[in-house]
């Protein structure tokens, strides 16, 4: 298995089944949630994951998100993201 | 509490994200590290099945999101599967903390049943032997068993070890076992000195030079394991110089409720002296938490004298543990002594200066965990 290796424009990534990822009201905000830790995350990176966990290539996403915000090119963006929550453990590429 | 000082620091808005409930201060092992109170069995007037569940729904609407189930054993109450049902039902994350004493394969699937996420299973050493002697039964072949049984029943699994002067050189083999065991993460968390384990300190505490060298086993071993492990290491916060970010701070987002209902900021809170710690069999959760005196007496940085009230580094360790500063300097508003700026640094110093000169051979034995003792004091309380 290749699990180490750098995030690709054309990878399929997904949740780690050991995290849950939700809205949490209290805090406003989008939580991921794993043994003994929460993680906050902000608008942006909510948005990402959200996206990203749906069984679509991180490509095809960044394009989305871009037309969204109205930004040139985020998929540099939504990769350097990805490569921390990769590292991170969070989330792991779709085989 | 020894975890916070490692985790990434969390904003939680005010709101106690994390709530720890220990259900019972019973346990079948004799741990001489334990955290309860050394006159533990003082606190007799457990809540009930009905009042647990009040605190969990108060918990949640106070914001908590993070639950653990701890003890004592937390297997030891009957109603553990209905407590996790409920605290499931109401949207906590739910972690179960145990030696696995109690824990079968029947319970473990009617928990999993419940929505029970993720257990921390304890272990002490990687053989019998030493396992034994340092808890007092002889738990160990069960506890490999038990561990086998919740990796094949799906739950994610954090192994922790208690680290100490008696363990710290089977570093290298512990991680092997939890690799083997398949755990996602292994915690070598190193004692921190409360209650028991500080009545135990001058035999638990390792020397700087076991201490370097697990932790340069425990960095080859995570570049060996990668992803496949990960290992939190927990240092004995004697041999830091900077203090551990306590709790994330005091009241900031940890609440944790004893057994007989009382509402501390940690779990060892109620070894300091001189503040009354509130019920929740007296007091609303939300008012335990925004308004008590307790809970407010350390919030935020009013409360600091120098050298942290000056330091530009006390928003990122909230001046260390207040109740290290209460037990090693007699007073909980002082820098916690670990800290290198501490007026109070060369008590530590003298401790970690006994822990290199011990002898061996007329070592002391370790008190273990047992009813009857007073507090801190190692002496027949009545």
């Amino acid at each position: 298995m290749d699990a180490e290796r750098r995030l690709r424009p054309e990878d399929v990534v997904e949740l780690n089944p050991n995290y849950h990822f939700r809205w949490e009201e209290p805090q406003e905000a989008h939580v991921l949630l794993y043994p003994e830790g929460i993680v906050k995350l902000n608008e942006t990176a909510a948005s990402i994951l959200e996206r990203c966990t749906d069984g679509r290539s991180i490509a095809s996403v960044a394009a989305d998100l871009s037309r969204q915000y109205d930004e040139a090119n985020l998929s540099l963006d939504v990769l350097k993201f990805l490569e921390v929550a990769h590292a991170k453990g969070w989330v792991r590429i779709k085989s | 509490m020894p975890k916070a000082g490692s985790g990434l620091s969390l904003d939680g808005l005010g709101m106690p994200l994390w709530l720890v409930i220990e259900l019972t201060y019973k346990c079948p092992l004799k741990c001489p590290w334990c955290s309860n109170p050394v006159d533990f069995d003082r606190y007799r007037n457990e809540l009930s099945t009905k009042e647990w569940k009040k605190v969990l729904q108060a918990g949640r609407r106070l914001g908590s999101v993070q639950l653990g189930f701890t003890g004592g054993e937390p297997m030891l109450r009957n109603d553990l599967e209905e407590l996790v049902e409920e605290a499931d039902r109401l949207g906590y994350y739910t972690n179960l903390i145990t030696s696995g004493v109690g824990l079968n394969p029947v319970r473990l699937r009617a928990l999993k049943k419940a929505g029970l996420k993720q257990i921390q299973l304890s272990i002490q050493a990687c053989d019998q032997e030493l396992n034994e002697k340092l808890v007092g039964l002889d738990v160990f072949a069960h506890k490999i068993a038990i561990a086998r049984t919740i990796k094949a029943e799906g739950f994610p699994m954090v192994l922790n070890v208690p680290v100490s002067r008696y363990n710290i050189d089977q570093t290298e083999a512990l991680i092997e076992l939890a690799a083997d065991l398949g755990v996602e993460y292994l915690e070598l968390a190193n004692l921190q000195y409360y209650n028991w384990a500080l009545l135990n300190r001058a035999e638990l505490l390792p020397t700087r030079e076991q201490l370097a060298r697990s932790e340069a086993q425990v960095k080859a071993a995570r570049e060996r394991l990668g992803k496949r492990l990960t290992i939190y290491f927990v240092v004995p916060d004697y041999y830091d110089n900077r203090p551990k970010a306590c709790m994330n701070g005091w009241g900031a987002i940890h609440l944790t409720i004893a057994p007989d209902g009382t509402a501390l900021p940690c779990q060892e809170a109620r070894l300091i002296k001189g503040i009354e710690f509130p019920n929740v069999r007296e007091h609303g959760l939300d008012w335990i938490w925004r308004e008590s005196p307790a809970f407010n007496q350390f919030r935020g940085d009013g409360w600091m004298k120098e050298p942290c009230r000056s330091c530009d580094e006390r928003e990122k360790d909230f001046g260390g543990c207040r109740c290290q500063a209460f037990l090693l300097t007699g007073d909980a508003s002082n820098t916690d002594p670990v800290c290198a700026e501490s007026p109070h640094r060369h008590v530590i110093d003298e401790l970690i200066g006994c822990a290199q000169k011990r002898d061996e051979a007329r070592a002391g034995r370790l008190v273990m965990r047992q009813r009857g003792l007073g507090p801190r004091t190692g002496v027949k309380a009545d």
